[in-house]
């Protein structure tokens, strides 16, 4: 079994909500409920009859090994993969009442609501202040006070409003990686999404970076339903409530965090957190 | 593994002190410097080119170099030839062409950059309009000629003969008679084809100076009046007018004719696949990880476009959109197709127009048998090339002052 880090945010673990180990069902409503489904990209099946519960403010994680599929769940999601020529998905998605991948669903209402962080920082060329502001002033029409007031409070909540807030006009590309990610997941929130979709977003980044990403997801958890992609395994043990492993375009297994790592009920997955393949 | 097995003990020791002979160290190092010699001195002739040419031309052309010969119009006599008209109208035609071509050849990039479409119909037409894109960018230039002559001038013979407009607007047509007095006088028509009215005294004319007259016609074997006045206004029964047309600055005719709109279109059609192609590949180096952080928030296509990967794409397209319009300034042989050589005293002032271009100018007197002439056509090779060469500086001068880093 893994040994835990010490270094996790102190409640991570032992203070959730979350439990019944026993069938380890959580006990919090349901933020995007995901039945029997199969996404293709051509004729190739990436991902076969998944069924996950994702619980609202909590965060989840999709582990795996690369190629198992999860970033395709995520990108389905808020529908990125519209954009794949090839892709292609059945079964059922729902975002409460909304039904994510009906053709009818408008994606650019569906994508304010369900924003996305990807794997390297993408912020435009522009200012930090421009960047953050993107996102509200695309679907709202804004005063100038009340749009700098929520580029302050986006910032704030990124945890990064001390370290540029003396460089707003100043180009984003300018800052350092984990800041330009902290600045993208500013961008993100600033459109008021009620889930935050996490592409491995700390892959690009040094470990210091890391901590503090890892650190602001634990935070955001309160207030959104995070779904977050990651390689690493500790990083998942240290940010997620819930974990959800993949194989080979399959859920093997989805429960409690604390489950997954200690007592998972599959040898696949035993073998991949232990680290013996993977 | 299998691989290793095979691997035996004898090439163990072959290989191990890498076998074989040495090739001479001094050798390889002594090619490697030939070869770099070779490469500068490949590399130098782009230089020696560009200076056998501008020392030929300067030497020729320089002396005959005036504001003069900026502003003033050919002429048969070589010391007061210039290229005034020309170049007046090399700008007229390039602003037509630059008009046109940017919004549709942008437009265009735009569509099949970042309106990809899914299903597999429209995947097909899409592949099939940029192939047909490639292709146009192969097509010599001379045979755009012929089909603006045809599109544009003539419009296929939809409206009529260009001579004999359909429709047109802006244009006053006049009968010019000179009267006995030596005055011009005209007479108003309705059109380029309208049968000449017979003359009778009493008709209104416009004097050359805009004065409505009314005109003193005198029958066969009557006597031409003896007062001045009477004899400004007067002509004989049988005198014959020429048909002339005066236009607006906003004179406009279907078909177009081989005026400067003409022209304009037709190097539209040469550069818009250059546009298309260079607009195509400075959106395409604009990082996917962009649009999808766009997409991502919630962005429609066009605000993707619009606020993120055109300002992102904006100083390659224009460097690529201004190289296309000095090839449209030194293009040639569409030109000539469109308009011929033919002496135009002046610039142009409406985009119907009758025009030169410099290109066509300087083939003009170029193949006029006088030395004279021949420095003529160098001085104007001078100014063309000013012109191309600004052109270029400020295609690198907005690459420079506006690239910025993507990622």
């Amino acid at each position: 079994m893994l040994p835990q880090r010490v270094s996790i945010p102190p409640n991570s673990l032992s203070n959730k909500p979350v439990v019944g180990d026993a069938d380890s069902k959580p006990d919090f409503p349901t933020a995007i409920d995901i039945d029997c489904f199969r996404a293709f990209y051509g004729s190739y099946q990436a991902l076969h009859d998944i069924s996950l519960a994702i619980p609202e403010n909590r965060v989840t994680a999709l582990i795996g090994p690369s190629g198992c599929g999860k970033t395709t769940l995520l990108r389905w999601i808020n529908r990125m993969n519209d954009i794949v020529p090839t892709a292609r998905a059945e079964g059922k998605m729902s975002l409460g009442e909304l039904n994510v991948l009906a053709k009818s669903t408008d994606v650019v209402d569906l994508r304010r609501r369900v924003g996305i962080v990807f794997q390297k920082p993408n912020p435009f060329p522009k200012s930090i202040y421009d960047n953050v502001a993107y996102g509200p002033r695309l679907h709202l029409r804004m005063s100038r006070t009340e749009l700098d007031e929520l580029v302050e409070w986006s910032l704030r909540k990124a945890a990064v409003w001390d370290e540029v807030k003396d460089r707003l006009r100043k180009p984003a590309l300018g800052l350092s990686g984990g800041q330009q990610q902290r600045v993208c997941i500013a961008r993100t929130i600033a459109t008021g999404p009620r889930v935050l979709l996490m592409d491995e977003p700390c892959s690009a980044l040094d470990p210091i970076s890391t901590s503090s990403i890892e650190d602001l997801i634990y935070e955001l958890r309160e207030q959104y339903t995070i779904v977050i992609v990651t390689h690493n395994m500790q990083q998942a043990s240290r940010v997620s409530d819930m974990c959800a492993f993949f194989y080979q375009g399959r859920v093997i297994e989805f429960g409690t965090t604390d489950q997954i790592f200690t007592r998972p009920d599959q040898k696949q997955t035993e073998d991949y957190v232990t680290g013996k393949f993977g | 593994m299998n691989d290793r097995k095979d691997l035996s003990k004898r090439d163990d020791d072959r290989f191990a002190d890498s076998g074989g002979d040495h090739r001479s160290l001094a050798g390889r190092h002594r090619l490697d410097r030939i070869f770099v010699r070779f490469c500068q001195a490949t590399a130098m002739l782009s230089v020696v080119i560009l200076a056998v040419m501008l020392v030929t031309i300067f030497s020729q052309g320089l002396r005959g170099f005036s504001w003069q010969f900026l502003t003033s119009s050919a002429s048969a006599d070589p010391s007061d030839a210039g290229i005034g008209p020309a170049l007046f109208g090399s700008m007229w035609v390039c602003g037509v062409c630059a008009l046109t071509s940017l919004p549709i050849g942008i437009a265009t990039a735009i569509f099949l950059e970042e309106f990809k479409p899914r299903a597999r119909l429209m995947r097909w037409f899409h592949s099939f309009i940029q192939l047909n894109i490639s292709n146009l960018a192969g097509v010599p230039s001379v045979v755009y000629g012929i089909i603006g002559l045809t599109a544009f001038a003539n419009m296929f013979g939809m409206f009529g003969d260009p001579n004999q407009p359909t429709f047109e607007i802006g244009a006053h047509y006049y009968d010019q008679y000179v009267s006995k007095g030596n005055r011009i006088l005209l007479i108003p028509a309705e059109n380029a084809g309208s049968p000449v009215p017979e003359l009778k005294t009493g008709l209104v004319a416009y004097t050359s100076k805009g004065e409505p007259v009314k005109i003193n016609v005198i029958g066969r074997g009557e006597e031409t009046p003896k007062d001045k006045a009477i004899r400004a206004v007067t002509l004989k029964w049988n005198d014959e007018g020429g048909r002339i047309i005066e236009n607006e600055w906003y004179y406009f005719r279907f078909p177009l004719g081989r005026g400067v709109l003409t022209g304009g279109l037709t190097l539209m059609l040469v550069i818009l696949p250059i546009i298309i192609i260079a607009s195509q590949e400075s959106l395409r180096a604009v990082p996917y990880s962009l649009r999808e952080g766009s997409l991502g928030m919630g962005a429609t296509q066009w605000q993707t476009v619009q606020n993120v990967t055109l300002p992102s794409a904006i100083p390659g397209i224009m460097t690529g959109a201004i190289l296309a319009m000095s090839r449209a300034i030194g293009e040639a042989a569409p030109v000539l197709i469109i308009c011929g050589i033919v002496y135009i005293g002046s610039n142009p002032s409406s985009l119907m127009d009758s025009f030169s271009v410099m290109p066509l100018q300087i083939f003009d007197w170029a193949q006029q048998p006088s030395d004279d002439f021949h420095a003529v056509a160098a001085t104007g090779i001078i100014v063309l090339l000013s012109v191309l060469l600004s052109f270029n500086a400020c295609a690198v001068y907005i690459r420079n002052r506006t690239q910025k880093p993507l990622t």
